[in-house]
């Protein structure tokens, strides 16, 4: 919310404090790891770890595909609930998608009329995919009143098996240059990034953006103030569903073939970004600025420790107890206000 | 602070030992909570074998007291004699194990486990091996229950009892500490005729065996039926005791009521309009029963009643919270179907709840956000998004109208005062510009200044010509504010009252039918 001023007349005790957002700690804690890694690159291998445009372009490519799906998950969570069936969904719309990508000379295509198709048509496929798994979470939640852990877990099964049950198992490949393109050079981060932009507008600016806190922040009260709250979930759930769809498209397009094991744990990888980012696992409170921090965090993280050639079990290890630390900060920080 | 009361110098510590015949006695008990005395030097006794009822109106003071009777609050001032010997309660645990026993009004047995379980709990029977012995449980359960003439089985679980059912467990389970003070907050509130039946039945078994017994009810037929005593109270102090068969209902209303009220609320002569809200036979099942009534503009409409008599539930299903099961509402002579709080909305209403954490406030977000959720149904935006600027001014005329406190817009509402939050979800009913506007319980929990603001706030909005239906527990507020006065009991409309007919007295004697 911008801060308007104050007449004086609405309050005696006016101190006007520079107010910094909320994401200026995160964003420290974001410095202060690639500070970590600089210092410890010049000691260990006598090279910069941040300046070096290449290392930089990997780290934002490798998050990109997580970073997508944190901005829906991000938006879930922001309602107070939770979304288990990210990973799964990825799952599903890779080989959907790439169902629909494949060239026409490839004698084993999934649907053999359906090949060499323009670009437009398997990213539809896959969008599509998502928005309906999305759309069933939402409505179950909203219809049926089970606990969003339970309805996405759900999912979470369901839509893996279908992944596999459409591929048989095996990979979906021989994939069109067009979709390919999908995921080369730095065409994933603009997408990341575009996403990011839009729905951090939609958060911020829209009415949509408002719901979306309000029900978070009380749902009761949100409903009583006329917001059609199931309504609005469906939507969120079926918006964060479509991003996983995008996010397995983007990821097959990457590695130019669909699999039924793509995306395991990315809905983890997703609601710690998210988490670090801020936003609390109670509702009402998050922001999209604070979930890209939270991504590049995790990103810098993974390729520092690579860098300074730390065993990657360690690097799970140190992860999560990074993930835990952010909560208990959070933690530590509301009680701090409350009082 | 027992330890500093100990050491006072006071007259009526001072005073003779309680009487032989007082099973429980309290003197000078004071408990204050911030900004107000809840307690204000009460003393009451209660005689062994006897069942003493406590009256008076909600906030008289009744069920503070029976906390500290109960051990979960320490008095300020004052002390506790228990068979003449003075006691000091430290916790609820403290007070069980002196034979002090409260039967809470909303019951504390866990669902999932039996009867018997439930009785002993932390005390069961143990077996050579250290297992819970449950054939021995049973047995002492349906030992005690004889003892008690209660008929339920000692291995059923709670769940599958009805709400009767579990108060006879409570009141076992309370009588098996061996308890000589038995506490009854509202037993029957949830009991149908032959249930209360059975229940006095086990409470006049109860006295034969000697064990005193705090009653309170609202009901006035009740403490006929029951008591052999009764205590009034009224705003925090207590006011006197009589035998039960020496009085009238009246006199008692008399008791409880008491105070002439002052003129303090700021209630405008404003011209009456025509007939805004009709609503014919509202019912909801279960809950409430064949409501009509109408509000006509400009008209407050006071909605008195005990807490729990279905008042609320009314202003909940016109507003399509709990939608109502059938009857009709009509605004403007033109009937509208009210479903969700969207509709009723879009129909000219505005409804302030009665809980303002539970569904007012969104807690974690700021002043602008919380004022600004209802009118974003219908206002400010276009195309999905927020007119900001114009939004964030009227909300931030609407502050500074209703003189909400806070160093800006952007302050979580959080870390704002009872009274200034209560104001901030007033000015995001009053941006909807409501034709027809419901607060339940306006003032609950705030200071005196905010109370007054408020009700100067309401008068001036029905001198606009809103319809304003006002539910209160406070009768000041209701009398002092209302131009008619709807009283309701169980579930039913029992009067309307016009306001040069309504007194307290009046008021009490549709509420307690």
């Amino acid at each position: 919310m911008n801060t308007t001023s104050v007449p004086k007349a609405m309050h005696s005790i006016a101190k006007p404090t520079l107010k910094l957002p909320p994401e200026f700690s995160i964003f420290l804690v974001l410095v202060g790891i690639c500070v970590f890694f600089e210092a410890i690159g010049w000691y260990l291998n006598d090279q910069s770890f941040m300046f070096n445009l290449e290392r930089l372009k990997i780290i934002i490519l490798q998050m990109s595909v997580i970073g997508i799906i944190a901005i829906g998950v991000n938006m879930v969570i922001i309602t107070g609930g939770i979304d288990l069936s990210s990973g799964s969904v990825v799952a599903a719309a890779a080989v959907v998608s790439a169902s629909l990508a494949q060239v026409s000379d490839f004698p084993r295509a999934i649907f053999p009329e359906l090949t060499n198709l323009h670009v437009f048509w398997p990213l539809m496929a896959g969008i599509f995919v998502g928005l309906i798994a999305g759309a069933l979470n939402g409505s179950l939640i909203a219809m049926t009143g089970i606990p969003p852990f339970i309805a996405t877990l759900g999912l979470m099964v369901a839509a893996r098996g279908f992944a596999k049950w459409f591929t048989g198992g095996m990979p979906v490949s021989m994939l069109t240059d067009d979709f390919a393109w999908l995921g080369e050079g730095g065409n994933p981060v603009v997408i990341f990034l575009v996403i990011a932009a839009i729905f951090h507008v939609v958060l911020r600016y829209t009415r949509f953006g408002k719901y979306t806190y309000a029900i978070g922040a009380n749902r009761q009260a949100a409903r009583v103030s006329g917001i059609n709250v199931n309504r609005h979930l469906i939507w969120i759930y079926a918006i964060a569903g479509l991003l996983s769809g995008i996010a397995g498209t983007v990821t097959a397009a990457r590695a130019i073939s669909g699999q039924s094991g793509m995306g395991v744990m990315y809905e983890l990888d997703a609601i710690a970004a998210v988490v670090i980012g801020g936003t609390s696992l109670v509702g009402g409170v998050g922001r999209i600025t604070g979930t890209v921090i939270g991504v590049l965090i995790l990103g810098v993280m993974t390729s520092g420790f690579t860098f300074i050639r730390i065993d990657a079990y360690y690097q799970e290890m140190v992860k999560g107890a990074i993930i835990v630390a952010a909560v208990i900060a959070d933690q530590y920080r509301n009680k701090k206000k409350r009082v | 602070m027992t330890s500093d009361t100990t050491t006072l110098e006071r007259p009526h510590t001072d005073a003779a030992p309680p009487l032989d015949h007082s099973l429980l006695e309290i003197r000078g008990i004071l408990k204050v909570f911030p900004g107000v005395v809840a307690l204000d030097k009460v003393s009451f006794q209660l005689k062994a074998g006897t069942v003493h009822a406590l009256m008076g109106e909600n906030g008289a003071g009744k069920s503070t007291l029976m906390k500290i009777i109960s051990g979960i609050y320490l008095p300020d001032q004052g002390d506790i004699f228990l068979r003449g010997e003075k006691i000091t309660l430290k916790s609820p645990i403290d007070a069980l194990n002196q034979g002090i026993a409260m039967i809470h009004q909303e019951l504390n047995l866990m669902p999932h486990m039996t009867v018997a379980e439930n009785v002993w709990i932390t005390r069961e029977p143990k077996n050579r091996f250290g297992f819970v012995d449950h054939k021995e449980l049973n047995r002492k359960t349906a030992a005690l229950f004889a003892e008690l003439s209660i008929d339920i089985a000692p291995d059923v679980e709670i769940q599958n009892l009805s709400v009767a059912s579990r108060q006879m467990v409570e009141i076992a389970k309370a009588v098996s500490y061996n308890s000589d003070v038995l506490i009854m907050d509202e037993p029957t509130s949830a009991l149908t005729e032959t249930e209360v039946a059975h229940l006095f039945n086990i409470i006049r078994n109860l006295r034969k065996q000697g064990k005193g017994i705090i009653y309170i009810t609202h009901k006035m037929n009740e403490l006929f039926e029951i008591a052999d005593e009764f205590s009034v109270f009224r705003d925090g102090q207590y006011i006197a005791t009589c035998a039960s068969s020496d009085v009238t209902r009246d006199d008692i209303i008399r008791m409880m009521v008491g105070r002439e009220i002052k003129q303090m609320f700021p209630k405008q002569d404003v011209p009456i309009g025509d007939v805004v809200l009709s609503v014919q036979d509202l019912c909801l099942e279960g809950v409430f029963q064949n409501i009509t009534f109408d509000i006509r503009a400009g008209e407050i409409l006071g909605m008195a009643g005990l807490v729990g008599s279905g008042r609320s539930n009314v202003a909940e299903a016109l507003f399509g919270v709990v939608p109502a099961t059938s009857g009709t509402i009509a605004i403007n002579g033109v009937g509208v179907e009210i479903d969700t709080p969207a509709a009723a909305l879009a129909a000219g209403m505005a409804f302030l709840t009665e809980d303002r954490k539970e569904t007012g406030c969104f807690l974690s977000l700021d002043i602008q956000d919380n004022m600004g959720a209802a009118v974003l149904n219908q206002n400010y935006v276009t195309k999905g998004f927020v007119q900001s600027k114009s939004l964030n001014r009227d909300c931030m005329e609407m502050a500074q109208r209703l003189r909400v406190k806070t160093p800006s817009m952007s302050e979580v509402i959080q870390n704002l005062s009872g009274g200034n939050q209560q104001k901030v979800l007033v000015g995001r009913w009053l941006l909807t510009h409501p034709k027809i506007l419901i607060l339940d319980e306006p003032t609950r929990g705030i200071d005196v200044g905010a109370k007054a603001e408020i009700h100067k706030l309401v008068s001036e909005l029905a001198g606009q010509g809103v319809a304003i239906l006002m539910i209160s527990s406070e009768m000041p507020e209701v009398l002092g504010m209302s131009d008619r006065i709807m009283v309701m009991h169980e579930g039913r409309l029992t009067g309307i009252l016009d306001r040069k007919d309504a007194d307290q007295v009046s008021i009490m004697d549709l509420a307690a039918k």
